[in-house]
């Protein structure tokens, strides 16, 4: 899933200082899941923005809106009637769906309610871990199942470097060192001539904007101009 | 003949290489590059010089490889592919090579946090092994890593570094074979004390017929005190410093630790000369240029060879 954290309150009220009627959209899917930016989140926030605007004696009104999922307009649908009551937006979705809800509101100005930070799994409740970069090559296969690209601080793929410090990364003694992990694993199966091959340099396909459309939708799409 | 360097022609001719290093400065500062390098002149066979060491900002290593030529020293250009991308690597190695730089050592360079800007953006579009597989390429197929054509290939000796201490151990040598098979023609070694641990890896590098396919110059720095031997052994990631070496520092008078520091790094040096599997010796006094005189005298490496 994407994993957020909620901006500091400071800068939240930073940004909407000059709006008296703010509706704040939470999103149901991973921000939600990783208790950034769900239902809950948006009470809490609206909360925290009454009280400090009314012991600022500048009052602010708030509503409250949680679909199912930002990122697809389909959901943004429900937002509709309501929006135009409003000053100002804060989405608590991820970068993608604050910029679809800004995208579908182009009058109304959008402020991001948390700062999106990585594709990761749930390690126990509150606790994620980043697991991808989304590079668009996966090298999984050949690495044992253990990201290079994210869990390497230098995203080597014929690793380690120097710096692998007793089974930990040179940046930090917490840190596992990625390579380390990679030769483990691959040796336990027997398989280390993955890494005995010479692995070229990589393929980056994360260098522009990416679209993608799958093989059976491509002749509907195309009747739209999609490629 | 690879590149013509000096250091290729020394360890083609069998001749035992001794290669010295030079920090670039903090600043546009010339006289210190010239400075130290006037230590250096007829002690070394080629000189490292560093790239953005520790992540710090320092004057680019091809203008203080330039700056050392016209004090006559032969240059080891290094390049860390945490600054660059494979555009700006080819770029730089062209314009080297143009310039007469004639050797180049790959790194993959410590972590941005390490240094000064722990902001920057490490780049590290390739890594060390793949940035010796595109120098190859250039040199010996006359072409970019994308696959058009240069026009007058760079004639480059090219060096890469290996670190003997890093568990797992027994990946060590398989990652110099991996180097080996991108292209390296030289390495460098870490800095070395654990001298037991060198020897195993020397013998399975031995072993399995790398050194036949690639000089190994042994990494020596002389402790200066014993603050810096902790140091060392605490804090520097990758680097293997027996309590041995801390108790000898300390078994002297205060004012001779240097000295003592210096008779270590002689007697290991004696050591390589007569290890098998080994070149030559990579001594890296860290801010410490002007007593690499003392010490090559001291170390029995000069006169160095004419070739």
């Amino acid at each position: 899933m994407i994993v957020a954290e909620r901006k500091p309150f400071e800068e939240v009220r930073a940004m909407v200082k000059d709006f008296k009627k703010v509706l704040t959209v939470g999103c149901g899917t991973c921000v939600a899941v990783c208790l950034a930016g769900g239902e809950k989140e948006v009470g809490v926030l609206n909360a925290e923005l009454k009280i400090a605007r009314r012991r600022q004696g500048d009052p602010i009104e708030t509503g409250g809106v949680t679909v199912e999922r930002q990122c697809d307009m389909e959901f943004l649908e429900a937002l509709d009637g309501i929006v135009d009551e409003y000053d100002a937006i804060i989405s608590m979705a991820c970068g993608a769906g604050i910029q679809l809800i800004a995208e579908r509101f182009p009058e109304i100005p959008v402020f991001p309610g948390v700062d999106t930070s990585f594709i990761g799994v749930n390690r126990e409740v509150g606790w994620y871990e980043e697991k991808c970069r989304a590079c668009g090559s996966c090298v999984l296969g050949m690495t044992a199942g253990i990201c290079p690209v994210t869990m390497c601080a230098k995203g080597l793929f014929n690793g380690p470097c120097g710096g692998t410090n007793k089974g930990s990364c040179e940046i930090n003694a917490d840190q596992p060192c990625a390579w380390q992990r990679i030769h483990e694993r691959l040796a336990k199966q027997n398989r280390l001539q993955n890494i005995i091959d010479i692995c070229p340099p990589n393929d980056w396909r994360n260098q522009t904007p990416r679209t993608i459309v799958q093989p059976g939708y491509k002749d509907r799409l195309a009747a739209f101009g999609i490629k | 003949m690879k590149s013509g360097s000096n250091l290729e022609k020394i360890l083609l001719a069998g001749h035992f290489a001794f290669t010295g290093e030079l920090g670039p400065p903090r600043g546009t500062n010339v006289s210190v590059v010239r400075e130290k390098a006037k230590h250096l002149v007829g002690m070394v066979d080629a000189v490292n010089i560093t790239d953005n060491q520790t992540a710090m900002v320092r004057m680019s290593s091809w203008a203080a490889s330039l700056i050392a030529m016209e004090e006559g020293l032969e240059p080891n250009y290094q390049m860390v592919c945490r600054d660059r991308n494979r555009l700006a690597m080819q770029a730089d190695i062209l314009g080297a090579s143009a310039l007469g730089i004639r050797n180049m050592l790959a790194l993959s360079g410590d972590h941005q946090q390490f240094g000064d800007h722990p902001q920057a953006k490490g780049v590290f579009d390739i890594d060390s092994t793949q940035l010796i597989g595109m120098v190859k390429k250039m040199r010996d197929e006359g072409k970019f890593l994308g696959g058009a054509d240069i026009d007058e290939p760079p004639k480059i000796f090219i060096g890469g570094a290996a670190n003997p201490f890093a568990e797992p151990y027994e990946w060590r040598v398989h990652r110099l074979a991996k180097k080996i098979k991108a292209g390296v023609d030289f390495i460098q070694t870490q800095c070395i004390y654990n001298m037991e641990r060198m020897r195993q890896w020397v013998k399975e590098s031995v072993d399995m017929g790398l050194t036949e396919k690639v000089y190994i110059l042994a990494g020596v720095t002389p402790m200066k005190s014993v603050g810096m031997a902790r140091y060392m052994q605490l804090k520097v990631p990758g680097m293997d410093v027996p309590n041995a070496i801390i108790k000898r520092l300390q078994g002297v008078d205060k004012k001779k630790v240097a000295d003592e520091g210096i008779k270590i790094a002689c007697e290991q040096i004696e050591a390589f000369k007569e290890m098998k599997g080994v070149s030559g010796i990579h001594l890296m006094p860290i801010e410490w240029e002007h007593k690499v005189p003392e010490i090559a005298e001291r170390a029995k490496v000069l006169p160095r060879p004419v070739v």
